[in-house]
């Protein structure tokens, strides 16, 4: 029972890293109609950046801040100086751009930093706090569900209270009429593009110091995991994907804790290649049928 | 009495055929103008063009004198230009209050703007929470319009608010039309199939046939010539 119990709050706190990069997935998707698929070597990218700034100024929070600015820029940079000149008459296009875009970074990741692991730090401690004699959460997994809480928050704030997620939202759903009443399209993009890179790169701040650390590869796992999240959360979702995050954390501790962490990665590929079979349109797809 | 819009020699189209070939219209400010003509005649691609969504080829286009080449179509509405585009782009996924600040986001005076608005077209006061593609095409239409005018336009381009519309609410549209011309000084172009609903609104118009202007004339003119009366 006590297994139980810490493969259940191990779950989900990794479960919460995958529905913030879960998140990241759905922001683009729902922006541009594409699968971010660069979305884990962008996010290790900011990561590394992150390293090097809390290597010169030795603090973290300030690393940290790197990290989320950083994936701003990738993002507006890769919509701006690559995705925007992608044509999209073959759906294609994007993704054979994308994986392209994946080879580019972790190659010049690798020249920059070299292709050991790095190690990576945690602000708080890992150890687990015990409630009557059971070990539950450490005090970073507490950090890990405050950050992905906030950001939730955030986003939901921010896209049904603000102006700029209302631009957002109708940039997405109708550009051209978006564009005849004034909203700049293309600059909502390019920040839905900002924003995701930057939720992506909050993920990966959070969880490769709880794996094997640093590493151009280091989101690989954590992008294939993620995007079954996302789809078993309908991809157009977003508290699809941080449902979906959340299951898909469970499920996989509790596959890695009864059966063994080599497992895990087919349990990956099973869980997704079912959903895609069984559920091919998502748990939560709630898509409007368009009309005039 | 002055031009809001003018054209000249304008040529535009989607490939390499125009599909508009050598307009020229005129319309006077604070006048109602309307372009008739069969399906595909060219009426929506004309708006397109005005709104800056296609390129012309060759031409002007003039709004207060200004040449609009190189002015993005974001910009336009800020300029006072705002396009209700055919089949009226209600936004589906957004709600009915959503959909009306949209129409004028930039503005300070956004809540002021869609109050009015609410209380020009009371049926959409009492639906302000429902997404748009629960309206009704009447309440699309008045979604559409209303939302064109939180914009606080001077010039308004209407693509068929008719289509699909009861007559009873189509003269509706064009009563308001009419009380919108006479209380603010809106201007309009109003493209309709339906001439006899928009020639008992306007002032003068042209009728398009095959990317050209065939007639432009007076309304009372146009209505001899092709209602008869
Ligand atoms: N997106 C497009 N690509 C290519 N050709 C187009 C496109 N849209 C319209 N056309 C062509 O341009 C011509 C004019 O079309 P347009 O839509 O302007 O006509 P219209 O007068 O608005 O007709 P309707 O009354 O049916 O709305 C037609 O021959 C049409 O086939
Ligand atoms: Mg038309």
């Amino acid at each position: 029972m006590d297994r139980f119990v810490f493969l259940t709050f191990d779950g989900l706190s990794n479960g919460a890293v995958y529905a913030a990069f879960a998140l990241a997935l759905v922001l683009i998707w729902r922006a541009a109609r594409v699968v971010n698929f660069a979305q884990g070597a962008m996010a290790v990218a900011a990561a590394y950046a992150a390293y090097s700034v809390t290597q010169a100024t030795g603090s973290y929070w300030i690393g940290f801040a790197a990290a989320l600015g950083t994936g701003l820029m990738i993002g507006a940079l890769v919509e701006r100086a690559v995705m925007r000149f992608v044509g999209h008459a073959n759906p294609l296009n994007e993704v054979i751009v994308a994986l392209g875009l994946v080879l580019f970074i972790q190659a010049v990741l690798g020249m920059l930093y070299g292709n050991e692991f790095l190690p990576s730090h945690t602000p708080f401690s890992r150890n687990a706090i015990e409630v009557g004699g059971v070990p539950l959460l450490s005090r970073y997994d507490l950090f890990v569900f405050g950050a992905v809480a906030a950001l939730v928050l955030l986003l939901a704030l921010l896209f049904t209270k603000t102006s700029t997620g209302l631009r957002m939202r109708a940039a997405a759903f109708a550009p051209e009429v978006s564009r005849l009443l004034g909203v700049n399209v293309g600059g909502m993009l390019t920040l839905g593009w900002a924003l995701a890179s930057a939720v992506g790169a909050l993920a990966a701040m959070l969880v490769i110091p709880t794996e094997l650390g640093l590493n151009p590869h280091a989101m690989d796992l954590v992008f294939v995991t993620s995007f079954t999240a996302a789809v078993i959360g309908g991809l157009d979702s977003p508290p699809g994907a941080v449902t979906g995050g959340m299951a898909v954390g469970l499920i996989l501790s509790y596959v890695s804790g009864y059966l063994g962490s080599s497992v895990t990665p087919i349990a990956v590929l099973a869980l997704l290649l079912i959903v895609l079979l069984v559920r091919p349109g998502g748990l939560f797809s709630a898509t409007v049928a368009r009309q005039a | 009495m002055t031009e809001i819009l003018q054209v000249r020699g304008l040529v535009a189209g989607y490939g390499a055929a125009p599909v508009l070939r050598d307009i020229d219209l005129t319309v006077p400010t604070g006048s109602i103008v309307t372009v008739l003509g069969a399906n595909g005649a060219g009426k929506t691609t004309l708006l397109r063009t005005l709104s800056g969504l296609l390129r012309p080829t060759a031409g002007q286009i003039l709004l207060d004198g200004k040449d609009l080449r190189r002015v993005k179509v974001e910009r336009l509405v800020r300029l006072g230009m705002a396009h209700v585009p055919e089949g009226r782009g209600v936004v589906a996924e957004l709600t009915v209050d959503e959909n009306l600040r949209l129409g004028g986001l930039w503005r300070n005076d956004v809540n002021a703007a869609v109050a009015e608005v609410y209380e020009l077209f009371e049926p959409l006061a009492q639906r302000k929470r429902n997404a748009g593609h629960l309206l009704s095409g009447g309440e699309r239409q008045m979604l559409a319009i209303g939302r064109a005018l939180v914009a606080r336009p001077r010039l308004l381009l209407l693509d068929e608010p008719s289509l699909g519309l009861a007559p009873k609410i189509t003269a509706q549209i064009m009563a308001l039309l009419q009380k919108l011309r006479t209380q603010t000084g809106l201007t309009v172009l109003l493209v309709e199939q339906n001439a006899r609903s928009a020639l008992s609104v306007a002032d003068s118009g042209v009728v398009m046939s095959l990317g050209r202007i065939a007639t432009a004339t007076t309304a009372q003119e146009l209505r001899n010539a092709y209602l008869g009366s």
